[in-house]
């Protein structure tokens, strides 16, 4: 729980949104617009091979033959998206090998947001990482992207050495097309939705981890995606292979400078656990929401899903969405092993006039397959906030078990707060359990808080970071203080 | 002349059925005789609870060895339900809760269920009422509990007297009693205990299951039995129950009380 | 013949203005939005393809020689309102005794009646659904029940509606406006049955409910059509303050059955009760969907459904509370609870809150499993069978909500229809 120390510090910090800067560096884009040359330009770009460019167009008729899918529930819309008035590629000109190579502006822009691309340097650089035990200082891998490029990949020689594989998902395409060719678009097919199938025609870059049999990662892997030029979508890809036995715990964090104009960014993430593997993925997602009269901020339409493919295999997503005008996601796992393990931690907060409609969906297919969903929604200013979750049981999925807590509270009388749940049940074995409340933050908590002295403000920072510390309990450690840290920021304002 | 033992379990070896790799009976040889009362104590988890249930029938345990019988009867194909009419009767450590069906409604039937079993006429609902008011005084239950849900929104202290009255009401002829004292208070414990002793007719005989030894000064038990990792250690009169309570399970290898 | 061309507004009996109206924009509106596909989410998981194809007749030859006693719910004292598929049959009815300032007639005969035209409608119209428009526009059996302010009706209303025609397919319209003024009670039960399940019919009903303030009204919905026919039930509800509704719903019957309930809690501190059951096997195919709206300050709802589903058949629940800005002080509570008793069964649950006020209470709850393996062991160990512990565990499961309903009589009815549908277990005497 924070501390009230650290609530005053935090109310002290900036009010707005931090990330808000735009780095001003000279970058080569692809001229607005999408047809099959622009297909054509990225994978050329990336000096990919024929089959990738093959399937890269495959995937782009197939999205021209698509609608754009309108079952979210966003009470207040979104203007139509041009698609056409979109770069689909930006990329700082200068293309660096080593850090020393690395643009400085570049290097001073993941200085601003905390993240760390000299592994002298602890992760980070927050305050509260002082707070937390000596091996939580642990060092981070991480790959940075800049729009619409990889930039930088920290730790590889270490990682390397334990037979790791992390690295740029286009390098991975260049020096692993074995692994990429066997895995991409087998959790979610080219063809998946109106959103995947624009990211699988004109994806730009992302992270590609593989961890060989029996490998437990020797350090956290996180990615941190900033969004800088104007008019482009961020559309990466990520893709993480856990062979039998293996053991990985990633991260992602994101950023985008203020724009008064929308940008969407539409990325699909892909889990394959074998036998006995176990993937952790956890999500910081600070996107930029807008401003309090909606206009700006990034459309978070995002696919990520993951295969336990193995028996006793585990697929946890953790995620902390905080960002966004708009977020509409579902980390989904497809439980096929026996025994195999989904689970779904989620705090969404939406203030000013953001919307999100995420969730999860947890496809139960193997026998004693067992899944857990905990869920909590915090609407506040305008925000309007839904929580939608599919638990599917098929026939064969003997004894499987579902647990779902969805909790949402709400700040003031100007939001919403709403939970769509299905069950799907189909063999008489399997047991669902669905619990949901929604409420305001409890008079009697907050005046307890208030009567100690606390400002009201504070004390509601306090009782929501109470309220969503099941969910931080599964972040790294050094992620759950940021994601503390956070929630206070966003939640300025909210009182009063 | 010698009598048939009313309970002669041998050499009862017994695996998990969904995990077999887990040995949980190592072994266990247990003789009780019409009348007598045993007490097996033990440790957590050293398998006494097993044995109550695999005694009554549950089927997440497989017998990989020896046997269990009866008044001279195996009971390996028995199920549950045809050892409750032949008369072994469980008290349940966790009595559970059934929303909906009236404790009333639940004992007519089982009753009667014992009574189709033994070829007798199944009871009118006069006689049944008149049976069950008997037994709630013997046992010290408010005939209001038999209004109520079987078992729901019981305290613990009801639920165990609930269950020692089940017990009176099907005039079952070996009782287990599967740490029927733990989370009781004294006033609670007697109370329970002095429905079983009031049950004590030379006949009847019963199994106690404690982890203390403090329900045996209100039940005084003809044997002790030390059951550790699946095994009885040591076997004893009243005497070795004064021992555990001085000593814990220390000499047999555990670290832990036997006293509350 | 399709189902649209049933709906011959020209050939009804001679009515106001306002009801051709009424019908002529209903109608308008099927034209325009249809039947409901699986696109539409509120019908994602029940398919009328079935219902749709079938020709239907607006009537037919019916038997004058009908024996009402398996129809009846024993030792209810009850008005009776007869339809013999769609058709009311005055000379089976009795509307007597039901006291002073009660309205009790056939809708088709009230439509004049003050009153009358500012409600019919007025809840159904602002529904986007098909079925409901073709009552609208269609509508022609049912009655209009007024209970005056101050005034409370002697007996219930039992509403039986019976499907007879064997060699036609007949698809009515029933229609019900059951106006409770303020201080009013009424009890009226709606009961859907046919005299043998090879008997293919459609009831597509609609009944509005208002409850004036601090009115008591409770509405049964017994749904035992034959189970190769079809039923869509759809009942509006209207509560002004400190007013209290309860709706009890039991489907056993039907091949496809769709049981819409939507109460709209208007008035402050209106209480809701909304309960229900639905027992599927063979093919049956339960839906129900519950959406209830908070729209005044400190109401409550409260709705209990649960569902057993055996053989190959499929419940569906669908529970949304709505909560408005104006419904500060909302204290909602939503459970849905499911048993399968086979591997072929299936259920689609989805209770669901959409809320715009921050001072309120609002749980939902759903669960789905099987009858509990510890129970059933502790049942065994007390010398039951296995089969007769399952069939009381099922039992008990499913009568919880029978409490609920202050009618004992249809309690007991219901009771022993429903274990008439249960696994059947050798030896198990049930007191209801």
């Amino acid at each position: 729980m924070t501390t009230t120390e650290e609530v005053a510090r935090i109310s002290d910090e900036r009010r707005e949104y931090k990330f808000g800067f735009v780095t001003d560096i000279e970058q080569d884009f692809a001229p607005p617009g999408l047809d099959e040359s622009t297909v054509r330009f990225i994978s050329s770009k990336k000096n990919e091979p024929a089959w990738l460019l093959e399937w890269r167009l495959k995937a782009f008729r197939k999205w021209q033959a698509m609608t754009e899918p309108e079952w979210v529930f966003l009470p207040y819309g979104y203007p139509p998206i041009d698609y056409q008035a979109i770069s689909y590629y930006a990329a700082p000109k200068a293309g660096p090998k080593s850090l020393d190579e690395v643009d400085p502006k570049l290097l001073e822009t993941y200085e601003k947001l905390g993240i760390p691309l000299s592994e002298t340097k602890t992760l980070l650089g927050i305050e509260g990482a002082a707070e937390s035990p000596a091996d939580a200082r642990r060092p981070v891998a991480v790959d940075a992207v800049f729009d619409s490029v990889s930039v930088k990949t920290t730790f590889q020689k270490e990682l390397a050495e334990a037979g790791v594989i992390f690295c740029p998902i286009s390098e991975a395409v260049r020096d692993h097309p074995e692994l990429v060719q066997k895995y991409l678009g087998s959790v979610v097919p080219y063809s998946d939705n109106y959103f995947a199938t624009l990211n699988s025609a004109v994806f730009s870059d992302g992270s590609f981890v593989y961890v060989p049999k029996g490998v437990k990662c020797p350090m956290e892997l996180s990615t941190y995606f900033r969004i800088n030029a104007r008019n482009t979508g961020q559309f990466e890809r990520t893709l993480i292979i856990a062979e039998e036995g293996a053991d990985v715990s990633y991260l992602e964090g994101c950023t985008a400078p203020m724009r008064d104009e929308n940008q969407l960014h539409a990325a699909v993430v892909e889990l394959v656990a074998m036998k006995d593997a176990t993937i952790k993925y956890s999500t910081i997602q600070n996107w930029y929401p807008g401003d309090e009269n909606g206009k700006g901020g990034i459309y978070n339409f995002v696919t990520k899903r993951g295969i336990c493919k193995g028996d006793r295999a585990r697929i946890s997503w953790t995620q902390v969405e905080t960002g966004s005008a708009i977020t509409w996601k579902y980390p989904s796992v497809i439980l096929q092993g026996d025994d195999s393990k989904g689970e779904f931690y989620s705090v969404a907060l939406t203030n000013l006039r953001q919307q999100a409609d995420t969730g999860t969906k947890m496809i139960h297919i193997g026998k004693n397959t067992t899944s857990t969903v905990v869920s909590k929604g915090i609407s506040a200013g305008q925000g309007q906030n839904t929580y939608r979750g599919l638990i599917q049981m098929n026939k064969g999925a003997k004894n499987a078990h579902n647990y779902t807590q969805c909790d949402s509270i709400l700040i003031g009388d100007q939001c919403g707060a709403h939970t769509f749940p299905y069950v799907d049940i189909r063999n008489q074995t399997a047991t669902a359990e669905h619990e949901a409340s929604t409420t305001k933050i409890a008079e009697d908590q907050l005046f307890y808080c208030t009567a100690r002295g606390i400002s009201e403000e504070d004390a509601v920072s306090l009782l929501v970071n109470g309220f969503c510390k099941e969910v931080f309990s599964e972040l790294p450690m050094e992620f759950a203080v940021e994601a503390n840290k956070l929630l206070a920021v966003s939640l300025e304002g909210s009182v009063g | 002349m010698s009598q048939t033992p009313l309970l002669k379990i041998s050499n009862l070896h017994v695996r998990l059925e969904d995990d077999p790799a887990v040995e949980i009976l190592r072994g266990i040889d247990l003789t009780i005789m019409p009348g007598e009362v045993h007490s097996i104590m033990g440790p957590n988890g050293s398998g006494k609870s097993t044995l109550a249930q695999v005694l009554a029938g549950k089927d997440d345990y497989e017998i990989t060895e020896g046997s269990i019988e009866f008044n001279g009867e195996d009971l390996d194909d028995l199920g549950p339900d045809e050892r409750a009419n032949a008369g072994i009767f469980l008290a349940f450590q966790y009595p559970v809760e059934i929303p909906g069906v009236s404790a009333m409604q639940f004992l007519k039937a089982a009753v009667n269920a014992k009574r189709v079993f033994e070829g007798k006429d199944e009871l009118n609902a006069g006689a049944l009422l008149k049976h069950f008011r008997a037994k709630a005084d013997q046992i010290y239950v408010p005939f209001e509990m038999l209004k109520r849900n079987v078992n729901e929104g019981f305290s613990g202290g009801e639920k165990k007297r609930f269950e020692i009255f089940q017990m009176a009401v099907l005039d079952s002829v070996l009782g287990i009693l599967d740490e029927s004292d733990s989370g009781l208070d004294i006033d609670a414990l007697k109370i329970v205990s002095e429905g079983v002793n009031s049950m004590r007719d030379g006949h009847r005989a019963f199994l106690l299951i404690t982890h203390y030894q403090r329900l045996l000064d209100y039940i005084v038990p003809d044997q002790v039995h030390v059951l550790v990792k699946g095994r009885i250690v040591k076997s004893g009169g009243k005497e070795l129950a004064m021992e555990l309570e001085e000593n814990g399970y220390a000499p047999f290898g555990v670290n832990e009380p036997a006293t509350v | 013949m399709t189902m649209q061309s049933t709906v011959e507004i020209e050939a009804m009996p001679e009515q106001p203005q306002w009801a051709r109206e009424l019908r002529e924009s209903a109608r308008a509106r099927f034209d325009k939005i249809g039947y409901p596909s699986t696109a539409d989410e509120r019908w994602r998981f029940t398919n009328v393809d079935a219902i749709t194809r079938i020709e239907w007749a607006a009537d037919g030859p019916t038997s004058d020689d009908i024996n009402l006693d398996p129809f009846q719910i024993p030792d209810l004292d009850a008005a009776l309102a007869v339809f013999i598929d769609g058709q009311l049959r005055a000379d089976l009815s009795d509307l007597s005794g039901l006291g002073e300032g009660v309205v009790c007639e056939p809708l088709i005969e009230a439509l004049s009646r003050t009153g009358v035209a500012d409600r019919l409608g007025a809840q159904s119209a602002t529904l986007t659904d098909g079925f409901t428009a073709l009552n609208d526009a269609s509508f022609g059996s049912g009655l209009y029940i007024e209970v005056q302010e101050g005034f409370a009706a002697h007996r219930p209303i039992h509403v039986l509606s019976l499907a007879t025609s064997g060699d036609t397919p007949i698809a009515a319209h029933p229609r019900n406006l059951i106006v409770a003024g303020k201080n009013a009670r009424v009890q009226v039960i709606e009961h859907y049955n046919a005299v043998s399940d090879e008997i293919v019919n459609l009831n597509n009903a609609v009944t509005e409910v208002f409850a004036d303030e601090d009115a008591f009204v409770e509405h049964y919905l017994l749904e035992r059509e034959s189970e190769r026919g079809y039923n869509i039930s759809t009942l509006f509800i209207r509560q002004g303050a400190r007013s209290v509704v309860h709706s009890h719903t039991v489907l056993l019957g039907g091949a496809i059955v769709r049981n819409n309930v939507v109460p709209t809690l208007a008035g402050e501190k209106a209480h809701c009760l909304i309960n229900g059951l639905y027992v599927a096997h063979n093919e049956q195919h339960l839906d129900n969907q519950m959406r209830v709206r908070h729209a005044a300050p400190n109401c409550e709802s409260r709705q209990y459904y649960k569902g057993i589903m055996n053989d190959k058949s499929r419940g569906v629940f669908t529970g949304r509370i709505i909560v408005d800005k104006a419904g500060q002080g909302t204290d909602a509570i939503q459970t849905n609870r499911n048993m399968l008793l086979s591997d072929d069964a299936r259920v689609n649950a989805r209770p669901q809150l959409e809320i715009y006020a921050d001072d309120v209470k609002c749980t939902h709850g759903a669960t789905t499993g099987r009858v509990d393996d510890e129970a059933v062991f502790y049942f065994r160990s007390r010398g039951l069978s296995e089969e007769v512990a399952r069939a009381m565990l099922i039992y008990a499961f499913a009568a919880e909500g029978f409490d609920r309903m202050q009618l004992a009589p249809v309690r007991r009815l219901l009771a022993a229809e429903m274990i008439a549908k249960l696994p059947r277990a050798e030896g198990l005497s049930i007191e209801v």
